[in-house]
């Protein structure tokens, strides 16, 4: 099974329906190992209960950066191989992305209320995640703006290669912002110095998520393709003549 | 470089004669600073401290909405196609047209900035700071607004879509342009980390915006 | 170095599929123009005549088949040795005629001829120093033809070249076309009224 053979979108289209099943199954059996991993994971000494959010909210914003960059190969897919299905998955994408970034945004809040006593501090991390979730929003309002898909595909992709170079770019720039103008951060994760109780249930979380993510996003892959056959069958109809 | 020459000196006559837009721009940036004390009040101890950010938003918005036509135009009365077309790569083109409206809307900014300055209640060296990061800066928000500008075309549609889609890329611009102004005003730090840094993401501005903008106007046509 | 002293040109496309917004607009085309040759495209509204002659000046990208020019100047590419005259005339309004002119002259580089005679070629020398905004629709086409004067380029490709032109000016333009063909240029139309010229017909899309 080669890319080309891939490329062809009845042959993905009948590869994914027989895929998705396993696919599905793996992610709900690591998604339950790792939840049942987090929930019998010890208390931390300092933050109690509230450190499981953790295994949250940590996959989230793991998937937020990932998903981007994803959409980032796939728009090269689509400026420079001109490959069929890149602009299907990097529409799909979007969405799924989108919806990470802001779990991993209401999680990372929602883990703020106890440790800063308030739902919403301009910390570094928090603020580079929502500009990403702006971004992602931005680029689903441009694939939703534009009624002909392979016109939207190209700005997209455009788009979508920018932000891949300017993120690093912004999450820099705020850094530096917070820095200047909170010399005493909040709250510093420190240098991986978790220890392995936790560390184990993050990793089964973080790959059931990334599953979760493969999963989602084939089965959205599929239907933005029935969609696009719905449309061109709808266009032919038009075209047609009153016999 | 006649070709490039001849673009510039083109986009520049048109900005400025009856019809071009690049008066409006500081027009408009006039008019939201002046809105300004109406929301924040005319404490002018308050005025002073938020200047900087006031005119660093002011002129973000007045570059953004000027360069909503930048291609736009010219893809409607079919000057893009021979742009296209024509011997110049595209990369240089566009940026010839940056440049253009750089100088034709960006400047006229930077010259009012002193005269709003004294609205905003900003000494000489603190109004000479701001002037000197516009000056360093709205290269990069030019640039990246380009961006947006190439994408108005490909997507037949404008305004506030390419709004939302290039302001984010601007923060940078916005954190240090600001941040190298404050220092001047009220420290701690000094000028010259964030002022190198906002000339550096201008640089890199430079060389990103053409070739976005000539992906972005190359696989838009039709 | 000079396109119109060039003696075997031929423009020649093969196996021209385009498709564009997911709809074929034609496949299989075949279509050739020897130097000193028009050829006027012909077909319904939607057949593609358009579409035929963006695709010769690199504006749109076929889905399959080639376009070539044998002979020309090796170093450009076949966009860069067309002109292109479209529906719409790439005109600024707040720009005078002879800067209007000019600039593309400047522009699109190469040989080029003086603008002030072209435009008196093409009856605008009254006009030089007006905006083009203030031009009519006919005086505008001329100042466009102008331009396919001023700058040489071997190939032109016109999109119904004749429109908002009157008898006096058709007669004129019928001339312009009469003695680039002369000089070894070729011609790619794409009409709905006869071009006034002797011409290969192109018909695409079925009979009318």
């Amino acid at each position: 099974m080669t890319l080309i053979d891939l490329a062809n979108p009845t042959r993905f289209l009948a590869l994914t329906a027989r895929l998705l099943p396993w696919l599905a199954a793996a992610t709900v059996i690591l998604l339950a190992i790792g939840l049942y991993q987090s929930a019998s994971a010890p208390d931390d000494y300092q933050q109690g209960a509230t450190v499981k959010i953790m295994f949250i909210h940590v996959p989230n914003a793991w998937l937020a950066m990932f998903v981007w960059g994803v959409m980032s190969i796939a728009s090269l897919g689509t400026l420079v191989w001109r490959h069929p299905l890149a602009d299907v998955a990097a529409k799909a994408a979007a969405p799924i992305g989108a919806a990470f970034t802001f779990l991993a945004l209401l999680t990372g809040s929602l883990w703020g209320r106890p440790m800063w006593g308030t739902y919403w501090e301009w910390d570094a991390r928090l603020t580079s995640v929502l500009i990403l979730f702006l971004m992602y929003l931005g680029l689903m309002a441009l694939w939703r703006a534009v009624d002909d898909p392979s016109r939207a595909a190209r700005a997209a992709a455009v788009l979508t290669l920018v932000g891949a170079i300017n993120l690093p770019i912004i999450k820099f720039s705020v850094d530096w912002w917070n820095t200047l103008h909170q010399p005493a951060s909040v709250m510093r994760m420190g240098g991986s110095a978790l220890d392995k109780s936790f560390l184990i249930p993050l990793l089964v979380m973080a790959i059931a998520f990334t599953l979760l993510f493969v999963t989602l996003h084939l089965a959205a892959m599929r239907n933005e393709i029935l969609r696009r056959r719905v449309r061109s069958l709808q266009m032919m109809q038009a075209s047609q003549k009153a016999a | 470089m006649t070709a490039l020459s001849a673009l510039v000196r083109r986009d520049i006559r048109i900005a400025l004669r009856v019809g071009g837009g690049a008066l409006i721009g500081v027009l408009f940036f006039l008019t939201v600073v002046v809105l300004m004390p109406f929301a924040v009040g005319p404490d002018l101890a308050l005025l002073s401290r938020l200047g900087p950010a006031i005119l660093w938003l002011g002129a973000l918005l007045a570059s953004l909405l000027t360069l909503d036509r930048l291609f736009m135009a010219d893809h409607e009365d079919g000057s893009l196609d021979l742009i296209t077309m024509s011997r110049t790569p595209l990369e240089l083109a566009c940026a010839a047209k940056a440049l253009a409206h750089w100088l034709a809307a960006g400047l006229p900014l930077i010259v009012a900035t002193p005269v709003l300055g004294l609205l905003l209640n900003l000494d000489m060296v603190a109004t000479g700071a701001v002037a000197l990061t516009l000056l360093a800066g709205t290269p990069a928000l030019t640039f990246t607004g380009m961006i947006g500008a190439a994408l108005a075309v490909t997507l037949h549609r404008g305004g506030l879509l390419m709004a939302v889609l290039v302001l984010p890329l601007s923060i940078p611009v916005l954190i240090f342009g600001v941040a190298a102004s404050q220092a001047v005003i009220v420290g701690p730090m000094t000028f010259g980390a964030p002022f190198s840094i906002l000339c550096a993401l201008s640089l890199v501005s430079l060389v990103i915006g053409p070739f976005a903008a000539a992906a972005s106007l190359r696989h838009g046509l039709d | 170095m000079s396109g119109t002293t060039q003696g075997k040109m031929q423009l020649s496309g093969r196996g021209l599929i385009c498709v564009r917004g997911g709809r074929e607009v034609f496949s299989g085309l075949d279509f050739a123009a020897a130097a000193g040759e028009a050829v006027s495209v012909v077909g319904r509204n939607g057949a593609g005549k358009t579409s035929l002659l963006r695709l010769i000046a690199g504006l749109l990208v076929p889905a399959a088949g080639t376009i070539v020019l044998d002979g020309g100047d090796g170093e450009l590419t076949l966009p860069e040795q067309c002109h292109y005259l479209g529906h719409r005339d790439a005109l600024k309004p707040a720009l005078s005629v002879t800067e209007n002119l000019t600039f593309w002259a400047d522009f699109l580089g190469g040989e080029r001829a003086d603008p002030a005679e072209t435009l008196a070629t093409v009856g605008l020398d009254h006009a030089t120093h007006l905006p083009a905004g203030f031009l009519s629709a006919g005086q505008r086409r001329r100042l466009s033809l102008a331009r396919l004067l001023t700058v040489r380029r071997p190939v032109w490709l016109l999109d119904e070249p004749t429109n908002a032109l009157d008898v006096a000016g058709q007669d004129m333009f019928g001339g312009l076309m009469r003695q680039h063909l002369s000089r070894g240029g070729m011609i790619v139309a794409a009409t709905h009224a006869p071009l006034g010229i002797e011409s290969r017909e192109l018909r695409i899309g079925g009979v009318a």
